[in-house]
């Protein structure tokens, strides 16, 4: 099912589909965030505030980024 | 490209396009070594152990960044801010970039936990072709977890050396210098060549080359030619992501995956249900250690024995030989009841009457007195008076806000250090989204309660301008400071809980007011929240006193001078009697429109110099708790001191600083003015 990363459930893996384009995509790259990559949902705040987990770097994500960030579960 | 035609290329031209000169322009000769790494990677143990005792720390131009350098044998050490790139995202990323382009080797200490996040800038380093060295630190923390890495292996792929260290045990250390030595170019793909060729011939270096094409524009401009655009970028990012994931993937395994206390710590900071209940008790922990010890306990002895009793007494008696004089000692017994006063007239100073001098000393020489000088010539009450440019404002510098700053700048250290801040910035994200920020804001609100010139300063960390603007409003309308909460407190423990309900409500409701007014009406957007969770970790001591020093040095260095021009700018309007004017110009609305005595108004006036001198002008007035609560009210949302409004016109422009400051003046008169005529 296709979704945007606000909507991840806590505690699942999901894939990345499509990052935003520009600098963010580039930060995010850098942390290890890349279209394709598996990564895994540790908390998702009321709001839609994330916090996604790649090997064991976490990365807290506001909601304004995780809305445009398309992924699968 | 070679490196020696590197050395002589950065010898030559000494970086037109910043100021990093002024602090590396000074070596010649021996070889600089440049650390770098990701924030939280143990980089400044590094620095620590090579460096010793030899340090300068400078600021670096137009950032609150320090750049740190020392001496190790006959090479120079700098340390670098930690970043994830070489590039020029932000002030740090600027300052790191700068560093690294001139140094002739690069110690890359990586952190060996995040091997997928670091070696991202290994890649783009070894891609610069830097000469280099990697050191793979926490290696303890890794055979602790069960992870196994290949470190020979490692060494293969990225072409350089590897060692592993520990910059705890300090295992690996003694490995530097032969890492400096060794250090050599890694492995670059024949595809990079291509991809550089062309910069590379109009450039010179293949560092330059490569930030070129990835889009720095400071450094393509310096060079004349035209930045890489963001597909290039882009497309060099992927392919060194890429990279570094396959070189991950062959030297690390893992055994198992265990929680353990500090990360379930970390989930539950984050979460609201238990992060809230934590953040109380980080509060309440502050509040013991700042608001109860700081500022009541050590301040005492600051600001009363040293500044007022040593300081002060000592320089006025000092003037007041040479100049006329009236003195007055209140003699107290031991738990402060003023016993008797003694007046002493000095009409021609102290030297002209040596009998009445030595009759004084010895009135005012216990420590159970205080002694109070009126200086009779304007002009030297105007430097050694009661609010004297040289006299309060030294005390108010050194004996209350140096303990204050420094007591808060070593909390933030704490919090940061052991990773709770990021966590804090998350949970309170989604808030703050509301108020057009996003979690990192918290970092200058929280300073906001210590002293909001220190925050205004802070707003620098801040993504965009439109947040800085929004922070900074919010500082300077609603913030109270330590100065003024101390003062508030007192007061409205006499005024009682209803008054103190409308006051909490009033504030919060400006705020948000406020905050959603300039939210709507700004232009542009503000960044959304993007940070990485450092692992939650005992914070060590020694980095935290450092932090601290580096920061409250940085700060009084930067904006005592201010207090000093707002000080003599308050004075003149004494001297020249412009302040009473404006007390006369503000009487019919502090009478009419707030129902205050008209003596209030000196207090909203003196609320300039000092914020807590306007809310103290209030003890003397008998108040009604309902004027106590619109007087606060008032004096929280008026003008901030002259200190703050300085720093924040720097900060933000004469323009945007002025509509701020004109906007507390309207704000404050209104809301209290509306308080008074619904509750007096």
């Amino acid at each position: 099912m296709n979704n945007t990363l606000d909507k991840a459930k806590k505690g699942t893996y999901i894939t990345v589909l499509s990052l935003p384009q520009g600098l963010l995509k580039v930060q995010l790259i850098r942390l290890g965030i890349t279209e394709g990559s598996k990564v895994y949902c540790v908390e998702r705040l009321p709001g839609g505030t994330v916090v996604l987990q790649k090997s064991r770097q976490e990365i807290a994500i506001g909601y304004d980024l995780a809305k445009k960030i398309k992924i699968a579960n | 490209m070679k490196s020696d035609t590197i050395i002589n290329k950065l010898h030559n031209d000494c970086h037109p396009h910043l100021d990093v000169k002024e602090v590396l322009g000074s070596s010649t000769g021996s070889n600089k070594v440049v650390l770098a790494g990701n924030p939280n990677v143990g980089k400044s143990l590094f620095f620590n152990y090579l460096s010793g005792m030899y340090v300068d720390v400078s600021n670096f131009p137009g950032t609150t960044i320090s750049i740190t350098k020392g001496t190790y044998k006959d090479y120079e050490i700098f340390d670098t801010p930690g970043v994830y790139g070489v590039s020029s995202f932000n002030d740090e990323e600027k300052v790191a970039r700068d560093i690294i382009l001139s140094g002739d080797v690069v110690l890359n200490v990586v952190n060996a936990l995040h091997l997928e996040r670091d070696l991202f800038l290994t890649m783009q380093l070894i891609e610069m072709g830097k000469k280099m060295t990697v050191f793979l630190n926490f290696s303890d923390e890794v055979k602790k977890r069960k992870i196994r890495i290949d470190v020979k292996r490692l060494s293969e792929l990225l072409g350089v050396e590897v060692i592993e260290s520990s910059a705890v045990t300090k295992a690996g250390f003694d490995k530097i210098e032969y890492a400096i030595e060794n250090a050599r170019e890694g492995n670059q793909s024949p595809e990079l060549h291509h991809l550089l060729h062309n910069t590379l011939d109009r450039v010179g270096t293949q560092a330059e080359a490569l930030i070129i094409l990835e889009g720095d524009e400071i450094i393509a401009e310096k060079h004349g030619i035209p930045p890489g655009n963001a597909d290039q970028r882009e497309a060099i990012y992927i392919n060194r992501r890429n990279t570094v994931n396959e070189i991950v993937s062959e030297v690390e395994f893992e055994d198992s995956r265990k929680g353990e206390f500090f990360n379930k710590l970390g989930r539950m900071a984050i979460n609201p249900y238990t992060g809230i209940p934590i953040l109380a008790v980080v509060l309440i922990l502050v509040y013991f250690f700042i608001g109860d010890f700081i500022s009541q306990r050590v301040e005492k002895y600051t600001e009363n024995t040293l500044g007022k009793g040593q300081f002060e007494y000592y320089v006025k008696s000092f003037v007041g030989k040479y100049t006329p004089v009236d003195i007055s000692v209140d003699i107290q017994d031991g738990s402060g009841n003023s016993i008797s006063v003694k007046d002493f007239n000095f009409p021609d100073g102290l030297n002209a009457d040596p009998q009445k001098v030595s009759e004084f000393k010895q009135v005012s020489a216990p420590h159970s007195s205080t002694t109070s000088f009126e200086f009779k010539n304007p002009i030297v009450r105007l430097f050694f008076g009661e609010f004297g440019i040289i006299t309060m404002t030294v005390t108010y510098l050194l004996f209350m806000l140096l303990p204050l700053v420094a007591a808060f700048y070593f909390v933030m250290a704490l919090l940061e250090d052991s990773g709770y801040l990021p966590r804090l910035a998350t949970m309170l994200d989604r808030s703050l989204n509301k108020l057009g920020l996003n979690g990192r804001a918290v970092i200058p609100l929280i300073l906001g309660f210590g002293c909001v010139t220190m925050a205004t300063i802070t707003t620098r960390l801040l993504g965009t301008e439109r947040e800085k603007t929004i922070v900074t409003a919010i500082l300077q309308f609603v913030i109270p400071c330590s100065a003024q909460l101390a003062v508030i407190a007192v007061l409205m423990s006499m005024a009682g809980a209803v008054p103190f309900t409308i006051y909490v409500v009033t504030i919060i409701t400006v705020l948000v007011v406020l905050s959603t007014l300039l939210n709507r009406f700004l232009p542009g957007e503000s960044s959304p929240l993007l940070i990485d969770l450092p692992a939650m970790r005992l914070p060590r001591m020694d980095n935290i006193f450092k932090k601290m020093f580096y920061r409250t040095y940085g700060f009084m260095k930067e904006a005592s001078f201010w207090f000093f021009v707002g000080a003599l700018a308050v004075g003149i309007m004494q001297l020249t009697g412009l302040l009473t004017v404006w007390q006369d110009i503000l009487k019919p609305f502090t009478t009419m429109w707030l129902k205050l005595p008209k003596e209030a108004a000196n207090a909203f006036v003196m609320g300039m110099v000092r914020r807590d001198f306007g809310a103290a002008g209030l003890f003397h007035l008998k108040l009604s708790p309902m004027q106590i609560t619109v007087a606060i009210t008032t004096i929280t949302l008026f003008v901030p001191c002259i200190a703050s409004f300085v720093i924040m016109l720097k900060e933000r422009g004469w323009k945007q600083g002025m509509i701020i400051w004109g906007g507390t003046w309207i704000f404050a008169f209104l809301v209290g003015g509306i308080l008074a005529q619904i509750f007096i």
